[in-house]
């Protein structure tokens, strides 16, 4: 294929993501830029040049070793959610927008620590970079002229053309804006899409050459088993090899957290914690998608082509060796996108890394306090854009130089080594509180020299001095320092080897010199804030311990400096009021200290900015024992202020329901006057016509028959008393307890029967009929004088209100499955729709408390419900019929 | 003398007969309504001298039909006093509050009314 045909495409696919990146820079909000789902697939950065091409190589060689780096990730995953939650919470409340500012910020916002987590990464990362341009450049030469394309100097190599153009889209869309902890949606975008056409491509070349140039899993298995040396490549190979698998499982999972792209990715471009939750279980299927064919395309590549070739390009070359030009070119693509991915981030997050940790506080904080806002803005970013093209050029240069040496492989688990030295002070730091920056340095530097000695002199030596003997025999003849096999230990490879040595010293001093040293107490202060999150978290500013003297002038000059007037302005008003705090207070508190170091972190860094600060402040230092005070006290305010919030909401509630009660009782007093006013009426009324009529009798000149007639009324009088006071009793015991009540089985229909006869006498005088139509035996368990007394009571209404001679009263029994209902209608006045909801409230007479009821105590439907209601039953008017009245009560057949 | 008029409004007939009796013995000419719109229409006729009113009855209670009394041109000269079992300070209060003449209470001595309503008429 042609160098020019190939080089077309990449310029087409560079411009489609720079389009793409434009387009979700500016819908920042849009769904499609927010979601776990982008989130997860940006995590798949992890995937490199390395997964893409190096496993099939490693595969080929060294069988199913390869999937030990993926297993990691994998293994670790329960306990990532868990550290990565802390961490994102961590990140977002102070700013943080690199591994490099975590840490340092951990130890005290340590500026010696950012610059030397920085070197850290950047020696691990340079190299890494430059294995990715390696893989771009020799699968370019592959593909475009058959293996035939030599370099004769960097101005004719295409790979430094390349190099240049993603340099150019990282420096555009990675400098957007001067904060670094901002997301840029742009490159996240890009990055998950290129997540997405990598694994497309990889799984369609492993179909391709799993199912088209063999016949399934089993053809290859076949074939391949007639190979020499396949027992090796399916075996774990023994113990040894168990304790590479072992180191190599331990490196990845440092290297998910630690490599600054995953950091950056995890954490930095994190909108959203809940979306841990759905990476949890979607990126461990991803990786996994990303090696079912690994060993296929490997077996295929041992039996298809000669040795000879590279074995980490077999999927580009098996589909050339087909003369299959498409889906190598397919192939192509989607390596050069893994390898875009990866130096996208790597550069972006060690460019803010360099700026932040590096450049800002070693040499251009002067400068930046001096400047205005638009220069410092300006400046900011140049120093990051020409930090990531001075990083994919010395990638390059180390490309060039290096590259011969290396497979894709070696310089990854080199890479990986080299970020582990981080692994001490990260983790540590988040656990244990006594970790110091001193013993920070200390063992990040042991660990380095270690790697250094172990694992790259031998490498160095071998280019640069190959006539230096002491990688065989050991420093100065001591079998003993031989670099690959430290301490006599010879069945471990060089990498397994440099991990576990520089990892036990670099752990032994980090835990060493923090025992030794106690730290400043800042050191202290972020150390109980990360170790302690929880608690520290809700405290927000407060959290921060700083005593000394500042004037608000000062640091808000300082802030426009780097955020503008109107930035500054707004940020210090929201401070302002979420604190309380007057417009015109002049001193500076430790908050407004807080939160104006983390407003300038974003910016500039957590070492800088606290440089800054302290310039325009005059810092009392604090006794260990005062911060731990102050903290304790602060986290004390904090637990009983929320305390007493708890104890006045539930005041507050108590108040409401004491309140609700009274309100209660003061209805139910009301009632009860009531009650006991309309008693006082109801028995003045036959009081009144008894006295009147005795003092009338006094009147000795009076007609006899007239003088009948008044006994008669005092008579009919004392019996209305008689009966309002026995109803009144008979209220007052049925509100008592159900003891009262005598309940045995009865026949319901003997009852009514009963009932009737008793009101027979007076439907007979007003010639109203009343019709029951008996049903045999209807048992229930009820006091029979109770329900006679209610029964009795109804018909009475019915007659009382029905007009004499065509008068109609009907009783219907009904047996029911749970209950027995009797309803008695009759063609009477009825009972006014207005009144019906109240005439089983005592005394109930009508809207109008003057008015009177016609006849009756106007207790007998209260009696009426107390009893159906102390058996269980209940008792209504139909208040839709309205042709007469329409009473019933219903009595549970079981009591 | 000439004959004094009295309507006698109450829904309770016992209570009424027993003050039928007494004020007839005193030469009162007495009427009797059983609720207020009776009393209204038994007033426009007769022209009582005095109303003796309950306040607790059916269909139109004692202050409105004392309201409709006093609201009529002819009859707002009547002399109208209550006689209630409505016997709290505050039922007095508001009764000669809205315009009632004297306010007596249940049970009652027949004498004693006959004897304040003698004074109220002169």
């Amino acid at each position: 294929m042609s160098n020019y045909v190939v080089g077309l495409v990449i310029i087409f696919y560079l411009a489609m993501l720079f389009v793409l990146a434009y387009f979700a820079e500016k819908n920042q909000k849009s769904k499609w830029t927010n979601n776990p789902y982008v989130y997860t697939l940006s995590l798949a950065v992890y995937c490199t040049a390395w997964t893409y091409y190096g496993s099939v190589g490693i595969a080929s060689s060294s069988g199913i070793s390869f999937l030990a780096i993926y297993l990691g990730p994998v293994i670790a995953l329960p306990l990532w959610i868990l550290v990565m939650r802390k961490v994102i919470r961590i990140s977002k409340q102070h700013k943080i927008s690199s591994i490099a500012d975590f840490i340092s910020m951990r130890y005290g916002n340590n500026r010696q620590l950012g610059a030397l987590v920085t070197l850290t990464c950047l020696f691990a990362i340079i190299p890494y970079i430059s294995l990715q341009l390696k893989a771009v450049s020799e699968t370019f030469s592959l593909i475009s002229a058959k293996g035939s394309y030599e370099s004769t100097g960097f101005f004719d190599d295409s790979t430094f053309y390349i190099a240049l153009l993603i340099a150019v889209f990282v420096a555009f869309y990675g400098t957007l804006s001067t904060d670094t902890s901002e997301h840029r949606k742009g490159i996240v975008a890009t990055v998950a899409l290129e997540s997405i056409l990598k694994l497309g491509f990889f799984l369609a070349i492993g179909i391709y050459i799993t199912f088209y140039l063999f016949d399934g899993t089993s053809d290859l298995y076949s074939q391949a088993s007639l190979q020499e040396n396949f027992e090796q490549l399916t075996t774990f190979g023994g113990l040894e090899n168990g304790f590479n698998w072992l180191f190599t499982i331990c490196l990845s999972i440092f290297a998910i957290f630690l490599l600054p792209r995953q950091f950056h990715v995890a954490v930095v471009e994190n909108d959203n914690e809940s979306y841990l939750r759905k990476a949890i279980w979607l990126f461990p299927l991803y990786l996994l998608l990303f090696n079912v064919f690994v060993i296929f395309i490997a077996w295929a590549g041992n039996i298809s082509l000669p040795n000879t070739v590279n074995h980490d390009y077999y999927s580009l070359l098996l589909p050339l060796q087909e003369n299959n030009y498409g889906l190598a070119l397919l192939v192509f693509i989607g390596g050069f996108t893994t390898v875009i991915s990866m130096i996208v981030v790597s550069t972006l997050a060690l460019s803010t890394m360099v700026s932040n940790n590096i450049v800002i506080p070693y040499g251009f904080i002067k400068t930046l306090v001096e400047g205005n806002p638009e220069e410092n803005t300006k400046r900011i970013k140049n120093i990051r854009r020409v930090a990531i093209f001075l990083l994919i050029i010395i990638a390059y240069f180390f490309y060039i130089r290096f590259s011969a040496q290396l497979s894709l492989y070696s310089i990854g688990l080199i890479s990986f080594v080299i970020i582990s030295q981080l692994a001490p002070s990260f983790f540590l730091g988040l656990t244990w509180r006594r970790g110091t920056a001193k013993g920070a340095q200390i063992g990040i530097s042991i660990g380095l020299a270690i790697v250094f000695y172990t694992l790259l002199l031998p490498i160095v030596s071998q280019v640069a001095m190959p006539n230096v003997r002491f990688v065989e025999e050991g420093l100065f003849g001591y079998a003993w320092l031989q670099p690959a096999h430290l301490f006599g230990l010879d069945y471990l490879t060089p990498e397994s080897n440099a991990f576990l040595w520089s990892m036990s010293f670099n752990t032994l001093t980090f835990v060493g010199f923090s025992l030794r040293t106690k730290g400043n107490y800042r050191e202290r202060n972020y150390a109980e804030m990360f170790v302690n999150h929880e608690n520290y978290g809700n405290l927000q500013e407060g959290g921060f311990i700083w005593k000394g003297e500042a004037y608000v002038a000062d640091i808000k000059r300082l802030l426009s400096r780097f955020l503008g007037e109107e930035r500054t302005n707004r940020a210090l008003r929201i401070f302002n009021r979420k604190y309380n705090i007057s417009e015109t207070e002049e001193r500076a508190d430790a908050r407004l200290i807080n939160f104006s170091e983390k407003l300038l972190t974003g910016s500039i860094g957590s070492a800088s900015a606290k440089i800054l600060l302290a310039s325009v402040s005059k810092e009392t230092p604090i006794s260990l024992v005062e911060v731990l005070n102050i903290l304790e006290e602060s986290k004390e305010t904090k637990t009983s202020n929320k305390l007493l919030r708890e104890k006045s909401e539930e005041l507050a509630a108590m108040a409401q329901q004491l309140k609700a009660a009274n309100e209660e009782l003061r209805i139910q007093d009301k009632l009860k006057d009531e009650f006991l006013d309309t008693v006082a009426h109801e028995l003045k009324t036959p009081i009144t016509s008894i006295k009147a009529a005795s003092e009338v009798l006094e009147d000795e000149g009076m007609p006899p028959e007239l003088r009948n007639r008044f006994l008669e009324n005092i008579n009919r009088d004392s019996d209305r008393l008689d009966t309002l006071i026995h109803n009144i009793l008979d209220l007052e015991k049925l509100s008592g307890n159900r003891s009262e009540l005598d309940i045995g089985e009865h026949n319901m229909s003997n009852t009514i029967h009963k009932a009737i006869k008793g009101v027979e006498q007076i439907a007979s005088k007003k010639d109203i009929k009343i019709e029951f139509l008996k049903k045999e035996k209807v048992f229930a368990p009820y006091d029979e004088d109770r329900i006679l007394q209610v029964l009795t009571n109804l018909l009475s209404n019915s007659l009382k209100f029905t007009e004499p001679h065509n008068g109609r009263i009907k009783i219907l029994l009904e047996d029911l499955d749970e209950e027995v209902l009797v309803t008695i209608k009759d063609n009477g006045r009825g009972v006014p729709d207005e009144d019906k909801d109240y005439i089983f409230d005592k005394f109930y007479q009508s809207k109008n408390q003057n008015v009177k009821k016609p006849q009756g105590s106007g207790l007998g439907l209260a009696i009426c419900k107390k009893i159906v209601e102390s058996h269980k039953g209940s008792i209504a008017v139909d208040k839709k019929f309205n042709k007469g009245t329409r009473m019933m009560f219903s009595i549970p057949k079981q009591q | 003398m000439k004959q004094k008029k009295i309507l006698i409004v109450d829904d309770e007939p016992n209570i009424v007969m027993s003050l039928e009796y007494a004020f007839k013995k005193k030469d009162f000419e007495v009427f009797i309504a059983r609720d207020g719109t009776e009393a209204l229409e038994i007033s426009d006729r007769e022209k009582p001298d005095l109303i003796l009113l309950d306040i607790m009855m059916p269909e139109m209670d004692g202050y409105e039909t004392l309201k409709r009394v006093k609201d009529n041109e002819d009859l707002k000269h009547t002399k109208v006093v209550f006689l209630s079992a409505k016997s709290k300070e505050k039922d007095v209060e508001k009764g000669l509050k809205m315009g009632a003449d004297s306010y007596m209470t249940k049970p009652f001595s027949v004498k004693k009314v006959i004897s304040d309503i003698e004074d109220l008429l002169g």
